[in-house]
């Protein structure tokens, strides 16, 4: 028998014997702004565990380089994501002296690396198994699940990044919803405006260059910039509209952040709307016309539902830019995750820049595989056999 | 009755339709042939005002087809359209039901209509009318399309080079089927194409349309024998006009006495498939028999061709 390689699996073999053998596995440190100290498989867990973690990823490790049955290499790769989310926490605990709140441990390039590669597995496993759009939030909501029951169970109470959501639970929920309302609300905003600019562009062809043209311009201001930009007329507009300042309107604070993620929305939305009319076959355009459909009923009836799948798609790019440009909005007082991620920046402590981009880029990674799922499934409603 | 009196259509300084009339009786087929470009699509969408006309009238049975909204206008009169512009989102029924539902009627009445078409196109209700467009042949695909033209009952049927996209076995049998349902309901059709075969074949008349001016409006025979310019000349092929002229012939105006051997040829057939027969079998005559298969004498060569010569 010649044993026969698969061509992802020498990657992901070599990150993790990398990973497991030279790359350090947690990171101690005395307090939270000392650089820290690494610290191997074998010295981060007690030592009966640590050989048996490293057998488990060895065993994994092999199974991902050899071509092996998908429902092999998908319980290695859950066995291994599981074994290491609960080993990092019995290092945690297994590395802070008794007694000490000072010290902080956290996880080390190794056990990330060692985290992207069994990723990497379970992704290319489920790519594979060709999973339905519900099937795959059901993985999504699967994950989750998993990962807030370590959250609630206190396995990684031990670690570094909750030690510093220990101090700040209160602003922490107080923050995520800010950010979640940003994202949300400006995209709301956008699809509202949106929508109704992008079907005008369709119908109006002088409108189109010269819309998507700004839009496009506005797209390129850095989102620095634009917050500045920003400061100016609406502190005008607090000033001299009445009600205005009522309703939260100032130069900094919500209000701009609002706006400028609100005007980044606008491009996505808009251009996918116009490109997604465009695409409705001429022929049932002119079908529907010669019936004796009304333009509203055929922009109802046969062009929005033959656009909407590509509607969504720049809906989805628009969430998850918009849940990662709504870290910048800390910068200005807006609020959001961003908050931990300056201020971690601020005072150099690494664990509170995690707190605040850890969530940002899983809310970003949730919405993107739940819209995916959706854009599927209202894509395929009409393109797949109904039998 | 259709009356298209002084119809001209201009864009900017470009005339596509210019000072058209003509006159389509009743529950006949009318074919608007014409090379791209010729403006035989422009005519075609001016009477159901997709296009509305730069000057002159259009009258549906008498009454300016300005004197509803378009859209009302619309629903009374069929629309089939080459490529079908089935809606790719909706089911085959829903598809069908399209102008009824436009129209309000009832679910039941809707159902019975749907089926009914369906039915009449050989297709299986149960079977295809939950399907999506997509999952048809293309020449269901063609069927479906003319079925949701017809779905309302309309008196005229407006094509727009239907069959264009089928391969030629789909295209005869369509051309067929399309024959029979306007002979049951009694439908006003006017198709347009560029294939003189076709127009010669579907045509009670024929209407030919060159740079936006209709240049001979006339019976298929009058067109094969005395075409009004050159242009017309060419669109018949001068190699072909003796085959079409026999093809609007049936056998059985052409039997003389006698028998002959081999077998025969129904008497509906055409004179062209009759002496595309005698040519290939190379025998000097064939014998025809009735609808009910008695012998009603034969057909010769020498028959036909004096047939397919120049008519006086």
């Amino acid at each position: 028998m010649t044993l026969r390689f698969d061509k992802l699996g020498v990657v992901i073999a070599a990150i993790v014997a990398y990973a497991a053998f030279f790359a350090s596995f947690a990171t101690f440190r005395a307090n939270r702004i000392v650089p820290g100290e690494a610290r191997s498989i074998f010295e981060a867990l007690p030592p009966t565990i640590g050989p048996l973690l490293l057998a488990i990823v060895v065993v994994a490790a092999i199974i991902a380089l050899l071509k092996t049955p998908l429902v092999l290499r998908l319980a290695a790769s859950v066995v291994a994501l599981v074994a290491l989310a609960i080993l990092i926490g019995v290092a945690g605990t297994f590395l802070t002296p008794a007694g000490n709140t000072f010290a902080r441990i956290s996880p080390a390039s190794g056990f990330w690396l060692l985290i992207f590669a069994f990723t990497l597995l379970l992704a290319d496993v489920l790519t594979r198994l060709n999973l339905s759009p519900l099937a795959r939030v059901g993985v999504l909501v699967i994950a989750a699940l998993a990962i807030g029951l370590l959250l609630i169970s206190g396995r990684w109470d031990s670690l570094s990044i909750l030690k510093e959501y220990g101090n700040r639970a209160d602003s922490f929920w107080a923050e995520g919803s800010k950010h979640v309302t940003l994202a949300l609300g400006s995209l709301a905003a956008a699809v509202i405006v949106g929508l109704p600019l992008g079907i005008l562009c369709h119908r109006v062809e002088r409108l189109r260059a010269g819309v998507l043209n700004v839009l496009n311009i506005v797209q390129t201001i850095p989102s620095i910039a634009l917050f500045g930009l920003l400061i100016a007329p609406l502190g005008w507009v607090a000033a001299h509209v009445p009600g205005a300042a009522a309703l939260g309107i100032r130069g900094i604070g919500t209000a701009p952040a609002f706006v400028a993620l609100f005007l980044y929305s606008l491009l996505p939305v808009v251009a996918n709307t116009v490109v997604g009319l465009a695409g409705v076959p001429r022929a049932a355009n002119d079908a529907a016309r010669g019936m004796g459909m009304t333009d509203r009923q055929r922009l109802f009836g046969v062009e929005f539902p033959l656009a909407f799948p590509v509607i969504l798609t720049g809906i989805r790019i628009v969430l998850v830019q918009n849940i990662g440009l709504a870290t910048i909005a800390a910068l200005i007082g807006g609020g959001g995750f961003g908050v931990f991620v300056f201020q971690g920046v601020g005072q150099t402590a690494m664990d509170l820049v995690l707190l605040g981009a850890v969530p940002t880029v899983a809310l970003a990674f949730a919405a993107a595989i739940i819209l995916d799922a959706v854009i599927e499934m209202t894509a395929t409603k009409r393109r797949v056999e109904t039998a | 009755m259709i009356e298209i009196e002084g119809i001209t259509k201009r864009y900017d300084a470009t005339t596509v339709v210019d000072d058209v009339s003509m006159v389509i009786e009743p529950r006949t087929v009318c074919v608007i042939v014409g090379t791209s470009g010729s403006g035989k699509t422009t005519l075609l969408r001016m009477i159901n005002r997709l296009v509305e006309p730069t000057a002159g009238v259009i009258k549906l049975d008498g009454n300016d087809n300005r004197s509803l909204p378009g859209y009302e206008l619309r629903r009374s009169i069929g629309y089939a359209i080459q490529g079908h512009g089935l809606f790719p989102h909706r089911t085959v029924a829903q598809n069908i039901a399209t102008v009824p539902v436009l129209l309000g009627w009832d679910k039941d009445r809707i159902k019975a209509r749907v089926d009914e078409l369906m039915t009449l196109y050989q297709l299986d209700p149960q079977a295809y009318g939950p399907r999506y467009p997509h999952e048809l042949s293309g020449g269901q695909q063609q069927r479906v399309g003319v079925a949701r033209a017809l779905a309302a009952e309309p008196n005229v049927l407006l094509m727009d080079e239907p069959f264009g996209a089928l391969d030629p076995i789909i295209r005869t049998k369509a051309q067929e089927d399309l024959l029979a349902i306007q002979k049951r309901f009694g439908t006003t059709i006017i198709l347009v194409t560029h294939d003189m075969e076709e127009a010669v074949h579907m045509g009670d008349k024929i209407a030919v349309m060159d740079a936006g001016k209709l240049v001979q409006y006339a019976k298929p025979e009058e067109i094969l024998a005395r075409p009004a310019s050159a242009f017309v000349e060419t669109l018949v092929g001068a190699s072909e006009k003796p085959f079409r002229l026999l093809s609007l012939g049936r056998v059985r105006d052409a039997v003389e006495k006698g028998t002959a051997e081999g077998e025969a040829i129904p008497g509906d057939a055409s004179q062209r498939d009759a002496l595309a027969e005698l040519l290939w079998s190379g025998r000097p005559a064939l014998p025809v028999k009735g609808d009910d298969g008695k012998p009603l004498g034969r057909v010769t060569v020498d028959g036909l061709v004096k047939r397919a010569a120049r008519p006086a």
